[in-house]
Parts: C-alpha cells; structure tokens; sequence
C-alpha cells in the first residue's frame, strides 16, 4: 500500500462526513492552541519577571533579616550598626555603597488625594546603590538623615499620581502618616513595572522612618540592606567579605550557619526561573487537558466510524487486506484529523498569543508572549501522538475484526 | 494425503461447530467434494443448510472447526490470518449479493483494491482499466456506484473479482439483487468468462434457475451432502 494512496483515501473518507470530522478536528483546534497560547504567556510572564530582576543590576546584593537555615537560633536582627560595620570595614574593600532600608505601609496624602503607600526611609547612598537619577530638587542628604528631617523624595509616577505634576513640586508639602513632610526632589523616570516600580517610590531620611513610621519591636531595626559592587565579576568576592562583617557584628561563632540571607542578581534569576518554570508547566497542563479531550473525542469519532463501516472492512479483509493495512487506513484517517487539527490549533495559538500581548501592552503591562519553535514542534509532536495513541484502539479493533462477520454485519 | 494436481478445490471431511452461548450449533457436519480446474459448480440449499458457511471456509473467510481444503494444491485450512488473506487475494474473486461495492470510489477504484492489496503499483490501472473493458464497462471507468445501475454495478463487482486472475470465482446469489434481465446478463457474463478465461466458477444460490446453468450441482441439507446432481 503506498502513504499517497493511503492518505487519499483518508481524506475521501473523512470529507464524506465533513461536518463529523470538522467537529473532531475543533477538539484538537482548541487544544493544541491553548497549549501554544497557555505556553506563549507563561513565557512571556517568565520573560517580563526576569527582566524586571535583570534591571536591578548585576552588581547590587541584597542583605535580608534571618536564614532558612534550620540551625540557626535566635537570629539577630541587621541594623543600622552592621550598614556601619560594612561600609567603614577596610578589608571588605569589594563594597562600594551600603544602603540600609527601613520600610513601612503608611498613608500619604495632598490636598484631598491620598493613597496608601510603601514608604521607604534610606540613607543618601541609596542614590548611587540605586544608580538614581534626580531629575529636580535633592536626594536625601547625610544632614537630612541627622537630623531626622520631614522631608521626602517623590519617584515621578507618585507625583503625577498625587500631585497631578512632577515637575515644580519641590517645596510642597505631602503627609505621610499625618505628619507634614516637604518634597525636596523627584527622581528620574526609570521605567519598570507595576510589580517593581522605581518612579512609585517614596524616599523619606531613615532616621525619620524609624521614629514614625510603624515599627516592630527592635527600633534598630532595618528590613534589608543593599550593597553595591564597583564591579559585577566582584560580586562573589563582596558576598564573602559582606558575610565576615556581619558574623563579626552578630558574634556567630565558627561553624554556626549565618542568620542573614545574602542575595544577589543570580539568586533572583533563580527562584523567579523556579517559579515561572512551575507556572509555564502549569498552563502547558491546562492546554494539555484540552488536547486530551480533544485526542478522546478523535477516539470517539474513529469508534463510531469503524462501527458504520464494518462491512467495508469486511470488504477489504475478503479482498486480499491484511490486518496491518487495515490498521494503517485507519490510523492514517485519525493521525490526519489530529495533524490538521494540530496545524490550525498553531495558527490559533499563535494569534491568541499576539492578542493577548497587545491586550497586555494596552493595559500597561508589558508581556512579550513569544511563541517557540519548542511550543510547536512540541505541539505538533504532540497532536501527532494524539492521534496514534487515541486512533490505535478504534484502528486495532477495525483490523481485528474477522471477515466473515464483518461481511455479514447489516 | 496430496491433493490431486488436476482438482482445484479438494474439500475433505469439511466441519463447522459454532458456539452460540450454551449451543453449539453444527453448521457443518464433515462434507467431501472436490472441483476440477474450469468446471461451472452451483451449491444449493435451503436456509440453514450450511451453505453460506460452506462458502465461507471456501472462500477462505473462515477456517474449518476440523476436516482439510486444498485449493490449487495448497493446504488452506491450517493457515493463518494474513497467509489467508493473501490466498483470499491471489486465488479467489468474490462476487457479492449486494455488490459490496466503495460508495464513494469510482468503479475503476474499486476494480484496483485487490490489486492495492497485491502490491501492484505499475500497472495497476491498465490492469483495471481492462477487466472492466472485459466486462462491457469501458466507458464507466469513471462513475461512481450510485451512478450506475444495479446491473452495471455487478458488473464492477465481477471486474473487481477477475482482476487478480484468480483460480476460482466465488460467487454468493449473484443475481439475488437484480431484475430478471440483468440477472441473465451477469450470468452469461460469468459463463463467459467461464468459457473464455477457464476460471472456475462456484455459485452459491437457492435459485433453480440459476443454479441449472451449472455442470453439477451440490445439493446441501443440514450440514451435509445431501445429493449431487450431474447435468449435460
């Protein structure tokens, strides 16, 4: 039996019931589409997370307050004191600037505008930890810090938000908490997205923060500090002097695990790669369960059809057919409704991708929803096994049956 | 034991027991003929005289509960699934009541499927082409079954069966289908044949008048051979 002849036949067969196989091949549509498309978005959201983390910089590490280590006992919290140790330390000659970050949820308000809002009270190096721009007015300043000044520095999306403007606002006065504070600068856009946002930040001195903004027991507190490297391939060397500092400063004897955590870029990378890895297989199985209805409905289709035509089987089989060209006729007949099924489920996918990107775009959140190569050979792939996997059964039981009954079947 | 080489069907001792639940229905109960090379044989008897079963051990469809068929000399009964269906493929033409034709094929389509099944790819439609010429269809190659009449459609069928030059033409109620007229017209075609190619032809038929077109005639009662009857 030759494959141009075999698929011939097929497609005689399958357009003599159009309407049937039209239906079947919808199943496969919508299933190889939401696995393309589900596939598309997971990627898409992996790709705009780890490029909001790549933005942070590769030379910026984060310190943060206790350890998943479960050894370790009674963790001691960072404070402004370990900042000092590390940046007046001479042999962790690898830091360039320490920021210590207090941070807490308070109201902030103008006029009759007010929003509730992450407040972060830094020091002045946060500026160049941050590689921040100031596009009027001041950073905080050391002596703004000393003396626990009222003043805060507006990222130029909560000044458009609150102030309506983010030129010319220096010298107005915002409340945070209630308490009146006088805007001193506004930095530079720096783009971003709604999850980590720069322009929606709001600066107050950390001293300041420390007395007013709610706090947890320990006054000395900080939630993290950031350090910056002069250079990147320096990271490494930086997280081992950064850990010899604090362990001084916490006296955590030899052999004790540390309580901090020091994170840098990579570590980011990682757990955000963990994650959209686990949400991409996520979506890439809600499109796979389709598929598979999809592939029981094609099942379905081809049982019915080797019901109807019992007699023609018998036919073939009085003929001269062997079991295996039965088998192949038929399996050719489900392999080709789940292989254009598969091929129109792609282009399907494919604009529902592009469509939820502009959708995505227009409302603000950049999400570049790529289809791979990957996601179709992997759909094609797949659909293909669809249909020999659901098309053998119907195939087997068509190639099994003796001649003599299918003859004699009305 | 040998078949003799000049019998082209030896039938021996022939049994069929089916299992109906509990029953076991004896279809056949040991029947014995043979059939020479070109010799017009008609099998009848009423229903339930085993006769369709009979057709289909010959027609190698089935295979006997017991008992030996030699077809050209080849042992038949003990073979398996697909070496069945290639003697099925190379011997024998089948010619159905109810035509069995691909609805949807066209006649010369159908005429190629057994010789698909042979592995014929070169010479496929010339070899069609010309079975259906022998049977008068030269200018349908073309149409469909349901655009030709019931006659016309027989003819494919026997087309169909000659196409593989097969060593017998099994032939179940031939003109069971069709008008007086047509009825005559298939039948002095498969005498035709008959004459012309030497294909041995088997008729399985309830029809006297059928069946007196043949040299013999095998009558079956309950199994088994009840007479046989030589004519001319």
């Amino acid at each position: 039996m030759n494959i141009f002849l075999n698929l011939k036949e097929a497609l005689q067969s399958l357009n003599a019931n159009r309407m049937r196989s039209l239906l079947t091949i919808l199943g496969i549509v919508i299933g190889v589409a939401s696995v393309i498309a589900l596939l598309s978005i997971g990627q898409g959201a992996g790709n705009s997370i780890t490029g909001e983390i790549e933005s942070i910089g590769t030379n910026v590490i984060y310190i943060l307050n206790g350890s998943d280590d479960e050894d370790v006992t009674n963790p001691k919290d960072l404070t402004l004191r370990d900042a000092e140790a590390l940046a007046s330390n001479t042999r962790a000659d690898k830091i360039a600037y320490v920021a210590p970050v207090v941070t807490g949820a308070s109201e902030i308000s103008y006029s009759d505008k007010g929003t509730e809002a992450s407040i972060s009270g830094v020091t002045p190096d946060y500026l160049y930890v941050q590689n921040l721009e100031m596009a009027e007015g001041s950073f905080i300043t050391q002596s703004q810090v000393e003396s626990r000044s009222a003043v805060v520095v507006l990222g130029p999306g909560m000044a458009d938000s609150l102030l309506g403007r983010h030129a010319g606002v220096v010298g107005q006065t915002v409340r945070i908490g209630g308490y009146p504070y006088r805007v001193v600068g506004v930095t530079e856009a720096k783009g971003g997205s709604a999850f980590n946002n720069p322009d929606n930040n709001i600066y107050i001195p950390i001293s300041t923060a420390q007395t007013r903004l709610p706090r947890s027991s320990n006054p000395d507190r900080v939630q993290f500090i950031l350090v910056s490297v002069a250079q990147a391939e320096d990271a490494d060397a930086a997280i081992d002097q950064i850990s010899d500092v604090l362990r001084t400063t916490h006296r955590i004897p030899p052999r004790s695990p540390n309580d901090f955590t020091i994170l840098n870029q990579q570590d980011f990378l990682d757990v955000a790669s963990s994650i959209t890895g686990v949400l991409t297989i996520f979506l890439g199985g809600i499109g796979a369960i389709s598929l598979l209805v999809g592939g029981i409905g094609i099942m379905n289709i081809m049982l019915v059809s080797v019901t109807e035509r019992t007699r023609e089987i018998g036919l073939r089989k009085a003929l001269g057919a062997r079991k295996a060209d039965i088998l192949v006729q038929f399996l050719t007949e489900s392999v080709l409704l789940s292989m254009i099924g598969g091929l129109l489920g792609i282009v399907l996918g494919w604009v529902i991708s592009v469509v939820v990107g502009q959708i995505a775009m227009n409302a603000g959140t950049p999400l570049d929803t790529t289809v791979t190569l990957n996601s179709i050979l992997l759909a094609t792939l797949f659909s293909a096994a669809v249909g020999i996997f659901f098309g053998y059964y119907p195939a087997d039981r068509a190639a099994s049956l003796a001649p003599v009954e299918a003859l004699r079947y009305e | 034991m040998m078949a003799k080489q000049q019998d082209v069907i030896q039938v021996e001792n022939l049994t069929k027991v089916y299992q109906m639940g509990e029953v076991e229905v004896h279809a056949l109960r040991g029947v014995s003929f043979t059939v020479h090379p070109g010799e017009v044989l008609a099998i009848m008897g009423p229903s339930g005289s085993g006769k369709s079963t009979l057709m289909n051990m010959i027609g190698c469809l089935d295979i006997p509960s017991s008992g030996d068929y030699y077809l050209e000399g080849e042992k038949v009964s003990t073979l398996d699934e697909d070496q069945l269906a290639l003697v099925r493929n190379q011997k024998i033409g089948f010619v159905f009541q109810k035509f069995n034709l691909l609805p949807r094929a066209t006649a010369l389509a159908n005429v190629e499927l057994p010789l698909r099944y042979a592995g014929e790819n070169g010479k496929r439609k010339d070899l069609a082409r010309e079975a259906l010429e022998a049977v008068g269809l030269g200018d349908r190659i073309t149409h469909q079954p349901n655009e030709l009449s019931g006659g016309q459609q027989q003819r494919v069928a026997i087309a169909r069966a000659l196409v593989n030059n097969p060593a017998i033409i099994l032939a179940d109620e031939p003109t069971g289908n069709l008008d007086s007229v047509s009825g005559d017209e298939i039948m002095n075609l498969l005498l035709d044949l008959n004459q012309n190619n030497g294909t041995t032809l088997l008729i399985v038929t309830h029809d006297p008048e059928v069946a007196k077109v043949a040299e013999r005639i095998i009558h079956l009662r309950d199994g088994q051979v009840d007479s046989e009857e030589v004519r001319s």
